[in-house]
């Protein structure tokens, strides 16, 4: 049983006392900021990866990663108790985990969400090591056009997940490509785009972009209208889910494992999609359908075990081919960059340690998250009365500090304050960050592909029809595209993320 | 379909064709090579030509069928100062040293929220400080001094 090796090799790394310690640090970080509105994982991530420079690279990438579905699992608590989603994605739990909440019944909201993301978090992972070998291996035939293929088709997938115009979310991966393109041409050595600073020499780097996109466009966004937050609800008693309530979440936490744990491979925000398609495949079947937004758990469980499915198996494409699926991935590419080691699907047979133990630890880290989240929701709640002006400041300050502490070059702090200013006009304007953040760290890469697959086949641009692997993606991108533009699909796709809003 | 004017889609379309803009014009310094060989500057001009069509398309579209977007009022006090405050940052860490640059920038940002009242702004600042302190000089022993002169 190979599976089982490779489980095996993946527990006793993640086992070891400063994997499980850091797991533990960064589910409970986590936790936190995916409690806290107003700052998300991406921006916690992109300020936390200098810290985790000094550590194992299999420690920093378990708590970069703990991180991450921490956040997707403490987004629920604000949600449900003062219906706030403190992550994208928690946005229909607050649909009927607050009415529960108003119905005082918010201890069964928050146990079906605890229970339902630890399922689903369970069955993802099991999903994520046994799909994760036979793709690296397909991946490892990958050519020069073929991978130029793959990162458009995830470039252009990524815009269909996206909210709002698929038109600006085009042009901000396009946006994206283009910022990539600051610094030294790779081939050439040419500085491009450098207004003459030799510090620009490196390009723009992406925790810049990132801390500037997701950290300061945000508290921006949220000092336009400053208000107080939504008062708590009373204490939260009887936790436990009544025999009925256990009955009734059974089906949701299956079905929303499943649609999330496929719909989290696909790039740019499959673990939202999951969880607005989960709630709508619930309140479609549902015999009790008139209870959904007054309260029904089964809102709750379904849309809670699909956006954790969906954030464990967003894992796949990154292990397998080196592809970020989500902002939080970018980031995580930047921490094997650094540690050295070069993402794509050579990483699973060479460090195998690394990935295995990456998986063991996101299984440790739903066991710890449920710990974490049911007999101290107390703490959180206390957590979610520190007031907004004590935690913008943080974030900025810590942000700018972390981001200095690079290379400590002034010119990535310059940048935080124009990607700051670039991200509130075009998120103001209706622009979703995610989209340039992805085009920024796959540009580079489109780049590099593009180019030697053409000096490859000696300037022959029919190379991307005439291998099968390249073909193919790029007949998928342009469907992808063709779906995207067709005004029928659009209006669906705009219920489906709007209904209920 | 009624002609609305929406102010996101043109603000947003007229930022995209003029960063593209400005990409393709610097692009034309480079040398553009061959499609064999392509030089740096092929790929930039391209992408650039690509963004700045998205961008008219977007503002054409905003002209004559804008999306409804809210557009609320721009705080500008909070936009000035988080600017002024992460700019100082960068300027004088390495003139000021870590604590003092560190308590200015908190400041700065404390006092982009129209509610902050002066004596918490000075609290906030002050303990913001002395956590980043803590977390970055004593836990990550990063190199910087932490009074400047």
């Amino acid at each position: 049983m190979e599976l089982f090796d490779n489980l095996v090799l993946g527990f006793s790394t993640a086992l070891l006392l400063q994997n499980v310690l850091y797991c533990f640090v960064g589910v409970l970080l986590g936790t936190a900021v995916g409690v806290l509105p107003g700052i998300g994982p991406t921006a916690t991530v992109a300020m936390l990866l200098p810290i985790t420079f000094a550590f194992e690279p299999v420690t920093a990438l378990i708590m970069l990663a703990g991180i991450y579905y921490g956040a997707q699992y403490g987004g629920s608590t604000t949600a449900i108790l003062i219906n706030l989603p403190g992550e994208s994605s928690a946005a229909v739990t607050a649909l009927d985990g607050h009415e529960m909440a108003r119905q005082g019944r918010a201890g069964p909201a928050l146990a079906a969400a605890a229970i339902g993301s630890f399922v689903a978090g369970t069955v993802a992972t099991v999903v994520l090591a046994v799909a994760a070998p036979p793709l690296a291996a397909v991946a490892l035939a990958f050519g020069p056009a073929d991978y130029f293929a793959l990162v458009l088709f995830g470039l252009v997938v990524s815009i269909s997940l996206a909210r709002g115009s698929p038109l600006k979310a085009l042009a901000m991966v396009a946006l994206g490509i283009l910022l990539g393109t600051v610094g030294q041409d790779i081939y050439t050595g040419t500085p491009r785009f450098v207004l003459g600073q030799r510090e620009l020499y490196g390009g723009i780097d992406f925790v810049s972009v990132a801390v500037g996109m997701f950290g300061i466009a945000e508290i921006l966004r949220n000092l336009e209208n400053e208000h107080d937050r939504p008062a708590l609800l009373g204490r939260v008693t009887h936790l436990w889910p009544t025999r009925e309530d256990r009955r009734r979440i059974v089906g949701p936490i299956l079905r929303g494992t499943g649609l999330g744990a496929a719909l989290g491979v696909l790039p740019g925000g499959g673990h939202v999609l999951s969880s607005f398609t989960s709630y709508a495949v619930e309140k479609r079947i549902s015999k009790r359908r008139d209870e959904f937004g007054h309260g029904a758990i089964e809102g709750v469980a379904g849309p809670e075990s699909a956006n954790n499915a969906a954030a464990q198996t967003s894992f796949i494409p990154l292990l397998t081919l080196g592809l970020p699926a989500h902002p939080v991935m970018a980031l995580m590419v930047g921490a094997f960059i650094v540690h050295g080691i070069t993402p794509g699907p050579n990483v699973i047979n060479d460090e195998p340690e690394l990935v295995w133990g990456l998986i063991a630890s996101m299984w440790i880290g739903n066991v710890l998250l449920v710990l974490l989240n049911l007999p101290l929701i107390g703490m959180w709640v206390r957590l979610l009365r520190i007031p907004y002006q004590v935690l913008f400041p943080m974030i900025v300050l810590f942000a700018v500090i972390g981001t200095y502490s690079l290379g400590f070059n002034a010119y990535d702090v310059y940048a935080i304050a124009f990607f700051g200013l670039l991200g509130y006009v075009l998120i103001k304007c209706g622009c979703e960050p995610a989209p340039l953040l992805l085009g920024f760290v796959l540009g580079p890469l489109l780049e590099e592909n593009l180019r030697r697959a053409l000096i490859i086949s000696r300037g022959d641009p029919t190379v991307f029809l005439t291998r099968p692997i390249s073909a193919g993606l790029l007949l998928l991108t342009a469907t992808a595209l063709i779906v995207v533009a067709l005004p029928a699909i659009r209006r669906r796709r705009e219920t489906v993320f709007t209904e209920d809003d | 379909m009624q002609r609305r004017r929406s102010l996101p889609d043109v603000l947003a379309g007229g930022v995209f064709a003029v960063i593209g803009g400005v990409f393709v014009v610097g692009s034309l310094g480079y040398d553009r090579g061959t499609p064999l060989r392509m030089g740096p500057g092929y790929f930039p001009l391209l992408v650039g030509a690509i963004v700045a069509v998205l961008g008219l398309a977007i503002l054409v579209k905003g002209l004559l069928a804008g999306s409804d977007l809210p557009f609320e009022a721009v705080p500008w006090r909070a936009v000035v100062l988080v600017t002024v405050a992460v700019v100082f940052f960068g300027v004088f860490v390495r003139v000021l040293g870590f604590v003092p640059t560190s308590f200015v920038t908190a400041l700065l940002t404390a006092f982009a929220s129209r509610r902050v009242r002066p004596l918490t702004a000075l609290a906030v600042a002050a303990g913001l400080t002395m956590a980043a302190t803590l977390v970055f000089i004593v836990g990550l022993q990063l190199r910087l001094p932490l009074w400047g002169w």
